[in-house]
Order: structure tokens, then C-alpha cells, then sequence
């Protein structure tokens, strides 16, 4: 049997929200592992007596994800206990949503390279609260063992694909696109490295046989992978392993329960992991301190309206409508949906694209990381910039001229719209494109210039640039070729 | 002497609340030994406050509306810097860092918290036997139970070391301890009073409640509690009446509604003398009595028995010796630990309702328990609203029998469960309900007659209840 099977693959990956404060209490919503146990609370501890009340901005923050995921919103949803014993869960329960989620039935396209695009239907994608942090040695003696509540109680949304995806590459674009959409609608953070985003992998193999018909193999669920290029290695690691272990048990799926294998990124194995999920019961009933939440047609229209237009549609308008570079566009949009807007808004003023993409890109873009602004924040409005550029698209100025501008709008505290024109006549940027008048200035520097007038007659070429210089400064912006060749005629002459 | 009285007498200066809390507290000394209504009390805390009560008095400042009251709490509900043991070997050494939300309502009408009463472990009982620090004894005869589970806050009332007390009601712990100790109890409608800081049993069952001597006395400490707390997403958030003002004016026409269903075998001859004279002297002062239906009474005690226990096992899986009170010295391993310490730290009854409640919630069987029960309990909802198409209120016996003796049903819990076969059902309906004491048997034990009302009718309820018991005082 070759090696010539069908990979299958659902990923569930748990996305913290950007909130303030935590799912069901007050208490700050920020990684700050140097200090364990700071930010909580007796509702975030599981003291006896306390109560959760829901964060009404969290769910709308997942109601704003679910809308941007194409998920239908259900108008009543509800909180579940999942029970189960561990060290991290205070309450020995952790509030989640179990048969009745806040949205299901999504999609996500995935781009897998230039040519191919595939559609990832994802089943859900529900709230539930974070668990702690178990910082222990792994002997089970219990001993030594620290827990960390800091993370407790942070909103979590779970989003649940269908097994649509075929390969580890595509596994490692569904996250990437996902992960421009959450950060780009600002939802999430999306950081493997600190948690912020989390991935599980259900793999599985379907095997053509001799008949025409497909079998498969047992489902492995592979966890503890920290980023996404690790995903990719892990799946392709894992569906090797697979198809080791089908050639050498001929399993099937149903022969044996689904098995759980962690990620050791050094070794670049996966291996056997006795999972919380074996022979789990989490007995989820409907949590009674909590009340259903309910959700009106008119919210969804409305969360749905301010979504505007979603990241990979805007790159897509980017090149397609402006001709913007791939890249290009790439690095607008990662950059942000008020970046992505200050760059719409030159473009709008200037007409010129590709001059705008240029421009934000490297001048705009070093400024505001040295300052460490948004794009909004930036005291040269779109408005300025883009005025700047149509006088570079009219050729007032050229590009010299505008980067002598632009150094004086940095200098200046706030800059308006009729600076630009202030500014090109007081530093005398205008290029002079008359030609009486650039001839005048010519005449006059070749006749203060008599040696290196004779050295050009004589075949030395280089001695136009002095002059070409002299004339430049005299003129204050020109066209150099007009001068150049303003000067060879009258000395040719 | 009411809490009226006794705040009327500090207002005119007869006594002041330093000296109430010195004759409770000298009260508690000279007999707590025997009833043991008290696992914890504050004699340091209660006269401080109460000094700082009378100071405000005396210099004229405004004062609350239990100003200077002694108040006996639960100890299942959290108070800050004062143990909150549930009566449990587990949270033996847990002292909250919080004061539940009534305990913030209690100090802000300057009421004295004198300390914290015994109760069943967890509040699962009705005897107050399932302590793990021992059971309380009923004041009237103290070879009895005082019920439970709120068995230390009637006793403590009943026996004059506090005024007031506080309770939780989750199928009858308020109104049958009540009965049996021959005091005022009422539970509240579910969602009247925060839970917060409530040590939950059963969340959607769930309601803390006044006990007092008097109605006049549960009405001026439920408007204490009353409220909305936005730390509770099951409180309701609704205006709250005044309880006391024209509490004694009768309701003209008052519709009494009872049900056949509730006058079953089992309920000993005495209650069913004494709840029938109850009801003619009633009829006599203008009331009248309906025959109502509540079909599915018939269920409660199941319905309870599968609800009750699935959320507290869910509500007390937190107390696994990981992050706060009673953990192991000795375990191999993290299952262990957990198992130990809860072996250890929970008692025998507190088990029975865990297992109970996981059994009924695991997966393949909670379809046919726990969502069956919901169901049921919707309709016990339904019948409850049907019958109030017609009457104010509804009475009822608050219990089978009077106060058994200590011991009597420790080895029957099906017989112990079946105490709490007339209190449950407003439990299930989120009804107010209230028990006030309506004479003796020949042994001179207390009888409490059951009033329910409408949810949110806890003015009514309360009114009806001050009639019956006007009824009494004419008739001793």
C-alpha cells in the first residue's frame, strides 16, 4: 500500500477576548505571569457564597467574532457547568456552553496559496470562562505543585471547525487567516506563545482501498502546540504515524476510543497522553446562578453593520481595485483596520494608490512606530498627506520637494491642509517648468562660469554637474534633465 | 418582648442595644451549653457595634432600621473575619474574606451581628443532627430536635439569645425549624434576597429568609434583606414595599385557598386539628376557605430529591482540599488528595446527597432524572399559578408531625426527607411562604400553620400572617 491517503483534519482552538475585565467578575483580564494571584477575586477563587454575573461586553465581543466568522447567533443561549477535578478550577466546574452555543454554523475561507482557496465550515463556536494555570512537576505525587488564578475566569471563545481541512499546510493558513480576522476586528490577540490563542488538532486518515471505497482511521487529538508552524509539523509528524500505525494495526475507526497525544516541539515527536477526557463525564447541566442570555434581531443587524468590511475583503479591494502589490496590502491590513483607513483616506484625496501605499507604508509607518501611535493618532492627517501627494501626481512638487515637506509637517506640531501650499511656497519647493525662466538662470550661471563652460566644450563632460548644481540652487525645484539639457544646448550652440 | 418593643425601648432610652446584647450574650452563657444553637459567637464584635449604635443614638445621628437589634446568622452565609463553617469538618477553617451581601444590608441598618447558628452540614437536613460539631436542641423540650436545617437560628430565637435571626430556606429549612421551635420563619420569593455570600446547597432553590418572634419582627428584618444586588444575576430587580407599614390592617375578603392534596396520612392528628381550628377562626375573622387543586404535589418530595442534590453536587465539588479549607495530611497522589479530604472533610448525609446528585446528572441518565424533574417542577410552577387565579393564599400544615426527638429519624433518611413534604413545593415554585406558630400539641410542643403567597406578594403574605396571628393572641 502506498502512501497515498486522504488527511482529515478539525482543528478547535480557544481564543482569549480582549476585555477589560474577566468573564464573570470584575477582576483585571491581562497575562501577567510574574505575578501569580493577583487579579482575583472570592467569584473568580470559587470562594463559598460568591456568584458569577456575566460580562455583557465579553459576549458581545463574541457575538462581534461569531458575526465576522459568518456563524448564525442564536437568540437564546445559555451557560452549562462542564465538571471535572483539577488543580487550575476553583469551582470544579468550569462555566461553559454546552448543547445550546451563542453561534454555530460559520465558515471560514482559507487561502492555501495564490491559486487555491478552500472553505472551512466551522460547527460553533461558543463562551465559556478560563481555567488557571497548574505550574507542577509532572509525577503526580502532588507535591510542589503551584497554581496560578490569575487567568481564571478569562473569556474564552471556542471555535470548533468541521473537518474540512486536508493538510498541515492548510491547518496552519486556517489559523493564520484566523488570526488576521481577530486581531484585525480587535477581538483577541491571538499569541500561541502567551496563550492568547490555543489549538487542538482531531487527525485522522482515510485510506482508499482496492474496492473504490475509503477507510479510516481511529481520530488522534494532538494538543500542547505552541505556534502555528508547530502545527503544521506536528500534523504532518502525526499523519506519518498514522499511517506507520494503520500499516502496522490495520485499526479502524471505532475499533478504539479517540486518543489524546501532546506535541514535544524538541523531540519533534507526538506522544501518548493519558488525558482528562478518557472515561470523561463532565455531567454539564445549566448553570442555576446564571441567567439566559438573550439576543434581538436588531443587535445582531446591528454588531453586524459595525463589523464593516472584514480583512481579506479589503486586502482583495486593495489589489484589485487600487493595484496594489500583494504584499503591499498584506502589510496595510496586518497593520490594522485604523491604519488600513488612514490609507483609504489618502488614497481618497490623491487618487494615486500605489503613491499612497508608498508613502504610509514606509514614511507613515516608521513614524508611528517611533512614536508608538495608531494611525488616528498621527498628527498628519490623511487629509495633509494626501493633499502633499496630489501636488506630487500634478508635479507642483516632486518627490525631492515632498520629502522636504513631509520633514517639515514631522517638525511642526500640527499641520492644515493649507500648510501644504504655505510650506511649498516658503521653502520654494515648486518645481519651475517654465522654460524662458529656467533658461534666464542658465545664461546666467554659464556666464559666471567660464572655465568649466570651456572645460564641457572641450569634452569633459563632467564638468556640467557643478553647473547643473548652481542652476538647481538658483531655481530652487526643477526639473534636472530640463536644466541639463537647457545647458548643453546654449553651450553646443 | 418583640422586636418593636425592644426598639422603641432603645429609642426612648429604657435600654440601651450594649445592654440587649449583654443579656443575650449572658443568656447564651447561662444555656447555650444545652441547646447549642451557636458554633460561633462574637461577644467582642456584638458589643462594639453595639456601643457604636448607641453612640450614634445618642448624639442624635439617623440610624437604621434594626438599630441595635441583635441578629443571629446562618452560618452558611459568609461574614467577614468571622468563621463561616457550614457545620462542616471542610470549611472548619475557612474564614471569608467578604461579608455576604445581606450580612453589608444587616450592618448598613445598624443591626448587631451576635453570631453565627448551627445548622445541618451544608444545610442538607431537617434536624440540625447532620452538624459535624453537634446537633441543636429544641428550646421548648430539649430532648427534641429543633429541625432543620436552620435549626440553630429558630432555637436561638425561641430561646431568647437573639431577637432576630437569619436563615436559608432551600425546602423548608426556615419555615420547619420554625414550626418546630414555635417561631416566625419566612422564605422569601426566590430572587427577593442576593445570595451573594450565601454558601450555595442548591442554587435555584436557594432563599434566605427572617425568623423572629413575631411577624411584625420577620417583616422589619425581611426589609432589611429585601433588594436587588446586581452581584446576583438571579436577583430580581423590583421595587421593594414597606413590610411594616400597615402590616396589622386586615385583607378585607381574604381568599384562603387549601388543598386536598396537602391533608395526606402521615400528618399526625394534632397538626390536623390545630391547622383546621386555625383555618375556622380565620373563617370567623372574614376570611373564607377555597378547595384549590395542586395536582402534582405528588412529586415534590421526588422532583426536590433529584434537584436539590444534582446542583449541590455540583455546588460542593469546590471543597476538594486544593485551595481553601480542610485538606488531608495524607495522600499518594492527586486523585487522592481529593478523595480524602473529601472522605474526611464532608459527613455521611452531606455524601449520600452528592452521590445522589452525580448520579443524577451522569451522562445517559440526566435526561431521565435531573431534565425530568425540571419538568415536573414547571408544572408544580403551573399549578400553583392556577390556583392563585383564585385565592390570595394558600395554607397549608408546615409539618407531618411535631418536633421528633433527637435521634428518632437519624437512621431513616426517607422518613426524615418526608418532613419537608409541605414546605418543599414552594421551594420548586419560587413562592414566598411563611410559618407561623399556631399552638401546641398536648405535650406543649409547637404547631405552625403555612401560609404561600404569590411571587412577590410578601406584603400580602405577610399581612395573612399577622391575621393568624392576631387569631392566636384572642385565643390564648
Amino acid at each position: 500500500m502506498s502512501g497515498d491517503y486522504e488527511i482529515i483534519i478539525g482543528l478547535e482552538v480557544h481564543v482569549q477576548l480582549l476585555t477589560n475585565s474577566k468573564l464573570f467578575c470584575g477582576c483585571a483580564n491581562k497575562f501577567n505571569p510574574d505575578n501569580p494571584n493577583v487579579q482575583t477575586c472570592p467569584v473568580c477563587l470559587g470562594l463559598p457564597g460568591s456568584l458569577p454575573v456575566m460580562n455583557r461586553h465579553a459576549f458581545d465581543l463574541s457575538v462581534r467574532t461569531a458575526l465576522a466568522l459568518n456563524c448564525r447567533i442564536a437568540e437564546f443561549t445559555r451557560w452549562d457547568r462542564k465538571q471535572y477535578f483539577y488543580p487550575d478550577l476553583p469551582k470544579a466546574y468550569q462555566i461553559s456552553q454546552f448543547d445550546l452555543p451563542f453561534s454555530h454554523s460559520g465558515w471560514l475561507d482559507v487561502r492555501v496559496d495564490d491559486e487555491t482557496q478552500t472553505r472551512v465550515r466551522l460547527i460553533r463556536a461558543h463562551l465559556e470562562e478560563d481555567a488557571g494555570k497548574n505550574m507542577h512537576d509532572e509525577t503526580g505525587s502532588g507535591a510542589g505543585s503551584r497554581v496560578d488564578l490569575n487567568r481564571t475566569g478569562t473569556p474564552l471563545l471556542e471555535i470548533v471547525s468541521e473537518p474540512d481541512i486536508r493538510s498541515a499546510v492548510e491547518a496552519r493558513r486556517y489559523l493564520e487567516e484566523l488570526k488576521l480576522l481577530l486581531t484585525y476586528i480587535g477581538v483577541s490577540d491571538c499569541n500561541m506563545q502567551e496563550g492568547s490563542l490555543r489549538c487542538d488538532a482531531n487527525v485522522n486518515l482515510h485510506i482508499p482501498q482496492d474496492d473504490g471505497s475509503k477507510l479510516a482511521t481511529p481520530i488522534v487529538e494532538i494538543k500542547n502546540m505552541n505556534s502555528f508552524s508547530n502545527v503544521e509539523i506536528a500534523i504532518e509528524y502525526e499523519t506519518r504515524r498514522l499511517f506507520a500505525e494503520w500499516q502496522e494495526t490495520g485499526a479502524r475507526l471505532g475499533d478504539i476510543p479517540k486518543t489524546t497525544r501532546g506535541w514535544d516541539a524538541d523531540r519533534g515527536v507526538t506522544f501518548a497522553q493519558r488525558g482528562k477526557e478518557e472515561a470523561a463525564d463532565y455531567r454539564y447541566f445549566p448553570d442555576p446562578d446564571l441567567i439566559p442570555v438573550t439576543v434581538t434581531q436588531d443587535e445582531i443587524a446591528g454588531a453586524k453593520s459595525e463589523l464593516g468590511e472584514l480583512p481579506t475583503a479589503r486586502a482583495d479591494r486593495f489589489k484589485s481595485q487600487f493595484g496594489l502589490s500583494a504584499y503591499d496590502a498584506k502589510v496595510i491590513i496586518e497593520r490594522g483596520p485604523r491604519f488600513a483607513d488612514y490609507f483609504d483616506a489618502v488614497v481618497e484625496v490623491c487618487d494615486e494608490p500605489k503613491l499612497a501605499a508608498n508613502w504610509t507604508t514606509q514614511e507613515v509607518l516608521r513614524e508611528l512606530n517611533d512614536r508608538g501611535i495608531q494611525a488616528d493618532e498621527f498628527h498628519i492627517t490623511p487629509i495633509v498627506l494626501g493633499t502633499m501627494l496630489q501636488r506630487v501626481r500634478d508635479e507642483k512638487i516632486n518627490n525631492a520637494g515632498a520629502r522636504k515637506l513631509f520633514t517639515a509637517f514631522l517638525e511642526a506640531e500640527a499641520v492644515a491642509v493649507a500648510d501644504v501650499d504655505r510650506l511649498i511656497d516658503d521653502m520654494r519647493l515648486e518645481v519651475v517648468s517654465d522654460t524662458g525662466q529656467i533658461e534666464a538662470v542658465v545664461q546666467e550661471v554659464l556666464a559666471a562660469n567660464p572655465g568649466p563652460c570651456a572645460d564641457f566644450r572641450a569634452g569633459k563632460q563632467a564638468a556640467i554637474g557643478p553647473l547643473i548644481g548652481q542652476c538647481m540652487k538658483k531655481l530652487g525645484a526643477a526639473d534636472p534633465k530640463l536644466v541639463r539639457s537647457t545647458i548643453v544646448n546654449l553651450l553646443t550652440e | 418582648m418583640t422586636v418593636s418593643q425592644l426598639l422603641q425601648q432603645m429609642e426612648s432610652g429604657a435600654t440601651t442595644s450594649e445592654q440587649l446584647v449583654k443579656n443575650c450574650l449572658n443568656r447564651i452563657a447561662a444555656e447555650d451549653e444545652t441547646i447549642h444553637a451557636f458554633l460561633y459567637i462574637d461577644s467582642d464584635g456584638a458589643l462594639d457595634a453595639a456601643r457604636s449604635v448607641d453612640a450614634k443614638r445618642a448624639n442624635g445621628r439617623p440610624t437604621g432600621l434594626l438599630a441595635g437589634l441583635p441578629v443571629a446568622v446562618k452560618d452558611n452565609i459568609c461574614t467577614r473575619g468571622l468563621p463561616t463553617t457550614c457545620a462542616s469538618r471542610m470549611l472548619e477553617p475557612f474564614v471569608p474574606p467578604y461579608d455576604a451581601h445581606i450580612v453589608q444590608q444587616l450592618r448598613a441598618a445598624d443591626a448587631v451581628v451576635i453570631g453565627k447558628t448551627n445548622l445541618d452540614e451544608f444545610a442538607m437536613g431537617s434536624s440540625t443532627e447532620n452538624s459535624a460539631f453537634g446537633a441543636t436542641r429544641n428550646p421548648a423540650d430539649t430532648d427534641r430536635s429543633p429541625g432543620g436545617s436552620s435549626g440553630g437560628s429558630a432555637a436561638a430565637v425561641a430561646a431568647g439569645f437573639a431577637p432576630l435571626s437569619i436563615g436559608s430556606d432551600t425546602g423548608g429549612s426556615i419555615r420547619q425549624p420554625a414550626a418546630f421551635c414555635g417561631v416566625v420563619g419566612m422564605k422569601p420569593t426566590y430572587g427577593r434576597v442576593s445570595r451573594y455570600g450565601l454558601v450555595a446547597f442548591a442554587s435555584s432553590l436557594d432563599q434566605i429568609g427572617p425568623l423572629a418572634n413575631d411577624v411584625d419582627g420577620a417583616a422589619r428584618l425581611l426589609q432589611v434583606l429585601a433588594g436587588y444586588d446586581k452581584r446576583d444575576s438571579t436577583s430580581i430587580n423590583r421595587e421593594v414595599p414597606n413590610f411594616v407599614e400597615g402590616l396589622q390592617v386586615p385583607i378585607e375578603g381574604l381568599r384562603i385557598g387549601i388543598a386536598s392534596e396537602h391533608l395526606v396520612e402521615g400528618l399526625s392528628e394534632p397538626i390536623r386539628h390545630r391547622f383546621e381550628s386555625t383555618l375556622d377562626e380565620l373563617r370567623a375573622a372574614g376570611a373564607t376557605v377555597v378547595d384549590v387543586s395542586l395536582p402534582h404535589t405528588k412529586y415534590c418530595v421526588a422532583t426536590y430529591y433529584l434537584i436539590a442534590p444534582s446542583e449541590a453536587s455540583s455546588n460542593l465539588a469546590r471543597y476538594d482540599g486544593v485551595h481553601y479549607g480542610r485538606r488531608t495530611e495524607n495522600f499518594d497522589d492527586l486523585i487522592d488528595l481529593y478523595a480524602a479530604s473529601r472522605a474526611e472533610g464532608l459527613g455521611p448525609e452531606v455524601k449520600r446527597r452528592i452521590m445522589l446528585g452525580t448520579y443524577a446528572l451522569s451522562e445517559g441518565y440526566s435526561d431521565k432524572f435531573y431534565q425530568r424533574a425540571l419538568k415536573v417542577r414547571r408544572l408544580i410552577r403551573d399549578d400553583y399559578d392556577t390556583a392563585f387565579a383564585n385565592v390570595d393564599v394558600i395554607a397549608s400544615p408546615v409539618t407531618p408531625t411535631t418536633a421528633f426527638r433527637i435521634g428518632e429519624l437519624v437512621e431513616d433518611p426517607l422518613a426524615m426527607y418526608l418532613n419537608d413534604i409541605y414546605t418543599i413545593s414552594a421551594n420548586l415554585a419560587g413562592l414566598p411562604a411563611i410559618s407561623i406558630p399556631a399552638g401546641t400539641d398536648e405535650a406543649g410542643l409547637p404547631i405552625g400553620f403555612q401560609l404561600t403567597a404569590p411571587a412577590f406578594e410578601e406584603f400580602r403574605l405577610l399581612k395573612a400572617a399577622a391575621m393568624v396571628e392576631r387569631q392566636q393572641e384572642v385565643r390564648s
